[in-house]
Order: structure tokens, then C-alpha cells, then sequence
């Protein structure tokens, strides 16, 4: 019964939709995806303009999510954490003042604060002309942040220092934990981490050749009332308006999970380590914030999957996003919705799941390992 | 006295140290109040550097000074306590301390005291402040959106009684609370259909789905009175009788004419908007999402693999995307798959979008809550001779979802914070609002005071029904 219901009403479906698109003399393919495409895009992280393919608006597009969403979650996780912490805090003042925020900034729509952040903060900043350097450097003005370049010489030879001290840092890493699991020693694998970090990149600049100059943003006049920023690179105002509501958004969830988190490691478990003489850092270190992980990181994961869902709202202030540039733009040029919209559902739902998977092998990779 | 070591306070010298910690910190506390509400600079003659830092020094040195434990005195121990534990945390107090004494003037200037409040037009927003006017000229709009101004005592009208309507329940005696569940499930939400349709909308009396809500409660009232044995048969051709002999023989198009109401004109959804719109798709949405997420969360726990599969691949569908994209599904794939001559409004359309949406979250909430029951509870059901159906609504259920209320109420929460999404499809809520009358030629520049108002508003909305649910939690707690 169920599957010929189920059989029938997609039947229907494709029925409806073939009639229509008949008599809109629109046909079904994807073959649209290579074609020029001859529109433009304001904020790209490859090449692209209009003699690209829609393929390539796509990716353009995808590009630009994904960027939004990793800036807003690494914000996210540093603020929420910070909050978390917070609102554990003995300070009376702390505590209160993060739980404000957390009910603050939870209780109110995204939109909302994505509108507020670019059409009444943003709005506030300076004109270019106007304004101050911050560090000498960077500048904030109502077109974006513009913050200096860095131009590299031999920069293949820095990445691969950095890579080769991040290799050593595992390996020796994985020595102390076997010295210390065999033999009982304990190494400074903190200090000695440090140190390699910066040791390998410092001697790249110093034998292999590598120099670091920067590019600073400097202001130019179009015309006598024009002026803008040449050089660096510049960071448009939706970009910063949307990574920091996402961000400021998100963090009271995350905030709140940390919190939930460490409170469900029992009082025992710290009282247990404080009697065996751990100090209070090494009793958070070693004891609370490994159970409590446990319990943080399935529902933050939950809430960088709603992070990446969100940044779609970008579409609502012109960020060109996936949402915007693809389901946007190209939908009205081509008018192929069935296709475009399957897509960039396709897209989020490709999206979610690899973020949920990278989640579950963390968390796997955490959890109790019974022995 | 014994010797004074400034390095160490402590006991034996309490009241030297207490006064000289106190004044240090009364002294760094003026100094930045006078700063913030007078503009006072009290240390102008110091550089510039140091004058900035001079409040954070002595306010810190004070608190060292008076962090003497077990002084024996109950205010300072207190502060200690809470404020003042360590270094680090006499820092942190000192800059909240210092944020807030710097933030109030300017905050309350804004809103307050150098804010407009009279007036009908923009003339009179001349000074620093906020410029209420704004929101007070514009907000009828903000409030009912396009609703022609003369007909808005029908949203009103409507608002009231379903709100007196929807109280019913505080107010029932005990022979009637068993029927509450009923007359929340299923008439309250009906009888607010009816208010939209016929008040806020001012729909025709008679229109297609008349025929069948009739013919549909005339069957099953009928249906008391037919023996159980028949009773498949009849459903199967009464009520499809009933609907063709009302559409062409009892009611036909002539007495429609005459039926229709006078006074009440037609007001299409496209006009509606404002808050009252995001109350109307928030109420719907609810009272839908719950009962189809309900459903899937028991199809994700159901014996037959295919009931299974179809619920997991709705539930992950859903979950996996995001809700604006679903909208534009709505708006523009969605007519794609009808025939073309079967038209759903926009605003209906809209609700079972998130309807849909918001119900996969409800179902992966609920399915929690079914997963925490022990499974004693369900063999015991079993045990007792109950079916499927008797054990989930007798037993099962209303233990599972006195477990999720918080997870319920944060789905619902999240769906009020979601509608303002429905620009995608070109419906104005108070946001939309918003947005419109920011780009009107006549009041450019207010941005900030539109937004500041509907986060006040929603930040009320959604706090009220965050306390609601931990009543609610606090209510139905129960020891297990």
C-alpha cells in the first residue's frame, strides 16, 4: 500500500512538472553548467567574470560559503568557549555578564542582527578618506577592511618548514606519550612544540631564501569626491557583517554546550583529582576537559552545521554566497529552477554531512575506550 | 599593631588595609563615573597614557589591599567572594565595572534623553538621539504591514478572541481537562483557521473547502449512530457522497452568491504583513510541525524498514538544508511539480515549508525522548495486552515528551527567530518591514532605531517563551 502511495504521487509530480515545463517550452538537463554565464560576481576568492562558465559561478559561490562559514565558526568557538568558561566563572560579575549576552544575543533573529550589523553598524563606519589607520596598517571604512598583503619570495619553501615542524611536533608527540605510558617520563612536548614552530620558519627565512614584504593599502582618489583603497587585501563590508553575526550568533549555542558540558562532569571526578594532588590547571587539563569534551561535541557539532546552513542568509544582504550567486542570479538567467534548486540543496546537504562525519570521527576518536 | 606589610595583607592590620583598599577603589570607581556622566577628568594633568590607566591601578591595588580572607566581616567576605578571589578575577570585575559605568550614559542618552518622541514628521528628529517618531509614524505598518488601515480592527478583533479562546484551558473545571487535548488539537486550531479565513481575509462564506468540512463533520456525526461493523464502508462512500450532493444539489452556485458576507472585503495575503503576520505563520507552523514531526519520529522507530527508510530520509532531507532554500523550493520549484491550473497561495505555501522544515527537528527531538524511555516501560504496555497505538498515546508518549519540553521549546523558539525569512518569497514581516521603510526617500537614514525596535520586540517574544518552557519543565517534572 505505502510504496504504490509513494509511487503514485511521485508519479504525479513528474507528470505536473513535465506539462509545465512543456508548455513553458523549458527543457530539463544540466547542460547549462557550461555555458557563459555573463554575469559578474563582487567578491571571489578564484578568477572569475563573466566569460565563465556557470559551472565556475557555482564553485564561485561555494567558495565564498564556505569561507563565511569556517571564519564564523573558528569566531564561534573561541567566543563561545571564552562565554562557557564565563558563566562557570565564582566572579559574580563575570557570570552575569556572559549570561546576559547569552540571553541577549540568543533571543533575537539572525536576520535581524545580520540586517543590524550591515545597514545600521557597518553603515556607521568612516568613508575611506576619512579614515584612521589601525596599526598603521589596516583600515575600517564603510567599504570593507582593508588589511595589507603579504607578498612572498620562495613561499613553497616556508610552507614546507611549516609543514615538516608540524610533522616533527606529531612524531615527538606520539614519543612522549609511548615514554610516558612505558616509563613513566614526562617531556615538555609543549615547549618543545613551541619551539620548533618557530625555530623551522625563522631558519627558512634565514637559509632558504624566503622574504616576506607586505603590500600596503593606499588610498587613491577616482574623483573628487571618490576614493578608495589600492593594494592589500580588502575584505567587503557583507563579509565582515555576516561572519560577525554568525559568529556572535552561534557562540551563545556554543557557549551554552560548553557550559552543559563541564557541568556534567561529576563533582567527584574533580574533587578525586584535586585529592591526588593535581593543581587546578592540571586538574581542568587532565581530567575535566577530556569528559567533558564528550559530552560538548555532539551538540556543537549541531550548531556548526546550523552555522554553515545559516551563512545562506547572506543572500539577504547581498553577499554573493552559494544561495545568492547560484540559486539567485543564475536561476533567473537560465529560469532551469528544478535543476538549480536540486543542486544547491544538494550542495548544503553534501555540506552538513561532511561536517557531521568529520564530527563523528572526532568524537569516535575521543570516546570512551573501554578496555 | 604590628608591623604593616603592604606586599601582604592581612589580618592583623584589617581595618588599616580595609580603608585604604576601600578608598583606593571608591576613589578609581568616581573617577571613571565622573569621566562618563559629567565628563569630568579629574586626572587631565597626568599623560594621557596614564591618566587612561589610573582607574584600573588604583582600583586593582584597593582590591588587593581588602582581599583578607575570613576577615570576620559578613559585606567584605561576601565581596570577596564574588568578585575578588584572585588577581585575575579583580581585573576582570574592575573592567566590567568600568564598561558598564562607561556605556550607561551614552545608551541612555540615545534612548532617552536625547531621543524624539513628538511629532509626526522628520523635522523634529534633529538631535543625537533616537528618533522615535519614526517608529511611532510608521507603526501601523510595522505592525499589520499593507492591511488597508480602515480594516484593521479585524486583525485586532481576531487576535483578542483567539487569545480569549486560547486561554480556555486555565480556566476549565475538572470535568472538562480531559477534553483539553482534544480542543487544543484539533477545534482551537480549526477555529483560528476560521478567523483568518474569514476575518483576516475576508474570504467568500462558501468556498470549495466548505463543502468538504461539512460534508466531512455531517458524516462523522452520522457515523456515531452506524454499527461498527459497517463502519469502514461508510467512511469509505458517505462523506464523497455527501460533498458531490452539497456542491451540486443543496448549495449551488446561486446560493453562494447570496451567502456571502457583506462588509468584509477581500484582503489578499500578499497585503499582510508586520507582526501580526509573524504571529499568524508561527501559530500555524506550531500547531503543524508538531503533529507531522510526531509522526516521523515514530515512522524513525517503526518495525517495517520501508516506514523507517522514508522517515529517516525525510528527517535527514530536512535537516541537512537550509530553511531559505526550502523557501525558494517553495517559491519556485514547487509550482513546477502541480498542474498549472491548481493554485496554492504564497502564504500557504510559505507554512508548510517550515511546517515541514521545523517538524524534522521536532521529530529528531522527540525521538529522543523516546529513546530515553527504559524499555520496562514499553514491555510493560506490551504485557498488559495494549496495541501499538494504545501503548504510544497511553503510555509511552506522555512520558517521552514531558522528557523533550526543553528541546521542543527550543525548536519553537527557533521557528519564531525563522520568520522572518519569508522575505525570500516576498511576504513582509516586521523585518521586512523594516527593510521597506528604510529605503522610503522621506525617512532615510533610521535604520538603527527600526532595528533596535523588533529586537525588542522579538527579544521579548522568545524570552517569555523561554521562561514558559521551563515552567512548563518545572510543572510536569516528575520523579522517576
Amino acid at each position: 500500500m505505502t510504496v504504490i502511495a509513494v509511487v503514485l504521487v511521485f508519479g504525479f509530480f513528474t507528470y505536473n512538472a513535465q506539462v509545465n515545463m512543456e508548455s513553458r517550452g523549458i527543457d530539463f538537463g544540466y547542460g547549462f553548467l557550461s555555458q557563459e554565464s555573463s554575469f559578474d560576481v563582487q567578491f571571489s576568492l578564484i578568477e572569475y567574470d563573466g566569460s565563465h562558465s556557470y559551472f565556475r559561478a557555482y564553485l564561485v559561490g561555494l567558495l565564498n560559503t564556505i569561507l563565511v562559514s569556517v571564519i564564523g565558526i573558528i569566531l564561534a568557538t573561541i567566543l563561545g568557549v571564552i562565554v562557557g568558561i564565563a558563566r562557570l566563572s565564582p566572579n559574580y560579575l563575570i557570570n552575569k555578564f556572559a549570561a546576559f549576552y547569552v540571553e541577549f544575543f540568543r533571543n533575537i533573529p539572525l536576520l535581524l542582527q545580520i540586517f543590524f550589523w550591515y545597514f545600521a553598524a557597518l553603515r556607521a563606519l568612516p568613508l575611506p578618506q576619512d579614515a584612521d589607520a589601525m596599526f598603521g596598517i589596516a583600515f575600517l571604512t564603510i567599504k570593507g577592511l582593508y588589511v595589507p598583503a603579504f607578498i612572498w619570495q620562495n613561499f613553497n619553501i616556508f610552507f614546507y618548514s611549516i609543514l615538516a615542524a608540524i610533522i616533527a611536533i606529531i612524531v615527538i608527540r606520539i614519543q612522549a606519550k609511548k615514554l610516558q605510558e612505558t616509563q613513566g617520563k614526562q617531556t615538555p612536548v609543549l615547549l618543545i612544540s613551541i619551539g620548533l614552530i618557530l625555530i623551522l620558519p625563522l631558519l627558512s627565512f634565514l637559509i632558504g631564501g624566503v622574504r616576506l614584504s607586505f603590500e600596503v593599502p593606499v588610498l587613491k582618489q577616482l574623483a573628487t569626491t571618490s576614493f578608495i583603497y589600492e593594494g592589500g587585501v580588502s575584505l567587503p563590508p557583507e563579509l565582515i557583517a555576516l561572519a560577525l553575526s554568525l559568529s556572535l550568533y552561534t557562540a551563545t549555542f556554543i557557549a551554552e554546550c560548553v557550559r552543559a558540558g563541564i557541568q556534567g562532569v561529576g563533582k567527584g571526578q574533580k574533587e578525586a583529582a584535586a585529592s591526588i594532588g593535581l593543581t587546578p590547571n592540571q586538574v581542568l587539563k587532565l581530567v575535566v576537559m577530556p569528559q567533558a569534551l564528550r559530552i560538548i561535541i555532539p551538540p556543537t557539532t549541531n550548531q556548526y552545521l546550523n552555522l554553515t546552513k545559516n551563512s545562506s542568509l547572506a543572500a539577504a544582504i547581498a553577499y554573493p554566497d552559494l544561495v545568492l550567486v547560484f540559486a539567485g542570479t543564475a536561476l533567473m538567467q537560465t529560469g532551469k529552477a528544478i535543476e538549480i534548486v536540486s543542486i544547491t540543496m544538494f550542495t548544503y546537504l553534501s555540506l552538513s554531512i561532511s561536517i557531521s562525519l568529520l564530527m563523528n570521527w572526532y568524537n569516535k576518536k575521543i570516546a570512551i575506550t573501554e578496555k | 599593631m604590628s608591623k604593616i606589610n603592604f606586599l601582604k595583607p592581612d589580618k592583623s592590620n584589617l581595618y588599616t588595609f580595609l580603608y585604604l583598599g576601600s578608598f583606593l577603589f571608591f576613589i578609581s570607581i568616581l573617577d571613571v563615573l565622573l569621566n562618563s556622566f559629567f565628563s569630568l577628568n579629574i586626572t587631565g594633568f597626568l599623560p594621557s597614557f596614564l591618566s587612561f590607566l589610573l582607574p584600573l591601578i588604583l582600583g586593582f591595588v584597593g582590591l588587593y589591599f581588602i582581599r583578607i580572607e575570613l576577615s570576620g566581616i559578613k559585606q567584605l567576605d561576601l565581596l570577596n567572594k564574588n568578585i575578588n578571589t584572585n588577581n585575575f578575577n579583580a581585573i576582570l570585575s574592575l573592567l566590567i565595572i568600568f564598561i558598564i559605568l562607561k556605556s550607561i550614559p551614552p545608551i541612555l542618552s540615545w534612548f532617552f534623553i536625547d531621543a524624539s518622541f513628538a511629532g509626526n514628521s522628520k523635522d523634529v528628529c534633529t538631535g543625537s538621539g533616537a528618533c522615535w517618531t519614526y517608529i511611532k509614524v510608521w507603526m501601523r505598518r510595522f505592525m499589520y504591514g499593507m492591511y488597508p488601515n480602515g480594516e484593521q480592527w479585524r486583525i485586532n478583533l481576531s487576535f483578542i478572541a483567539l487569545a480569549l479562546l486560547g486561554s480556555v484551558g486555565y480556566f476549565a473545571t475538572d470535568k472538562f481537562k480531559k477534553y483539553l487535548t482534544l480542543y487544543y488539537v484539533v477545534i482551537y486550531p480549526f477555529i483560528a483557521f476560521l478567523f483568518i479565513f474569514f476575518f483576516i481575509s475576508g474570504g467568500p462564506v462558501f468556498f470549495d473547502f466548505s463543502y468538504g468540512i461539512i460534508a466531512a463533520i455531517l458524516s462523522i456525526i452520522i457515523g456515531f449512530f452506524i454499527p461498527s461493523k459497517f463502519k469502514f464502508y461508510y467512511f469509505l462512500i458517505v462523506p464523497l457522497g455527501l460533498y458531490i450532493l452539497l456542491k451540486y444539489f443543496i448549495f449551488y452556485e446561486e446560493l453562494i452568491e447570496l451567502g456571502k458576507l457583506d462588509g468584509l472585503n477581500w484582503v489578499e495575503t500578499g497585503a499582510w504583513g508586520g507582526l501580526s503576520l509573524t504571529f499568524i505563520i508561527s501559530f500555524f507552523c506550531l500547531i503543524f510541525c508538531f503533529p507531522i514531526g510526531m509522526a516521523f519520529a515514530l515512522g524513525r522507530r517503526s518495525g517495517f524498514p520501508l516506514v523507517r527508510y522514508i522517515s529517516i530520509g525525510f528527517i535527514e532531507f530536512w535537516r541537512g538544508v537550509p530553511l531559505i532554500t526550502v523557501l525558494f523550493m517553495s517559491a519556485v520549484m514547487f509550482p513546477m511539480f502541480l498542474p498549472a491550473d491548481f493554485f496554492i497561495d504564497k502564504l500557504v505555501r510559505c507554512i508548510i515549508a517550515i511546517s515541514l522544515f521545523e517538524a524534522a527537528y521536532v521529530a529528531e527531538v522527540i525521538r529522543g525522548g523516546l529513546q530515553a524511555l527504559p524499555r520496562g516501560q514499553y514491555e510493560a504496555a506490551k504485557s498488559l495486552g495494549m496495541g501499538y497505538w494504545r501503548m504510544h498515546i497511553f503510555v509511552i508518549l506522555p512520558q517521552a515528551l514531558k522528557l523533550v519540553i526543553p528541546g521542543i521549546a527550543n525548536t519553537f523558539l527557533a521557528l519564531v527567530k525563522d520568520t522572518p525569512l519569508i522575505f525570500v518569497v516576498g511576504l513582509l514581516e516586521i523585518v521586512g518591514m523594516l527593510n521597506l521603510a528604510k529605503t522610503n526617500p522621506e525617512w532615510l537614514g533610521f535604520a538603527m532605531e527600526g532595528y533596535v525596535f523588533a529586537a525588542i520586540i522579538f527579544w521579548i517574544i522568545c524570552y517569555a517563551m523561554s521562561k514558559y518552557s521551563y515552567n512548563l519543565e518545572e510543572k510536569y517534572k516528575t520523579d522517576r
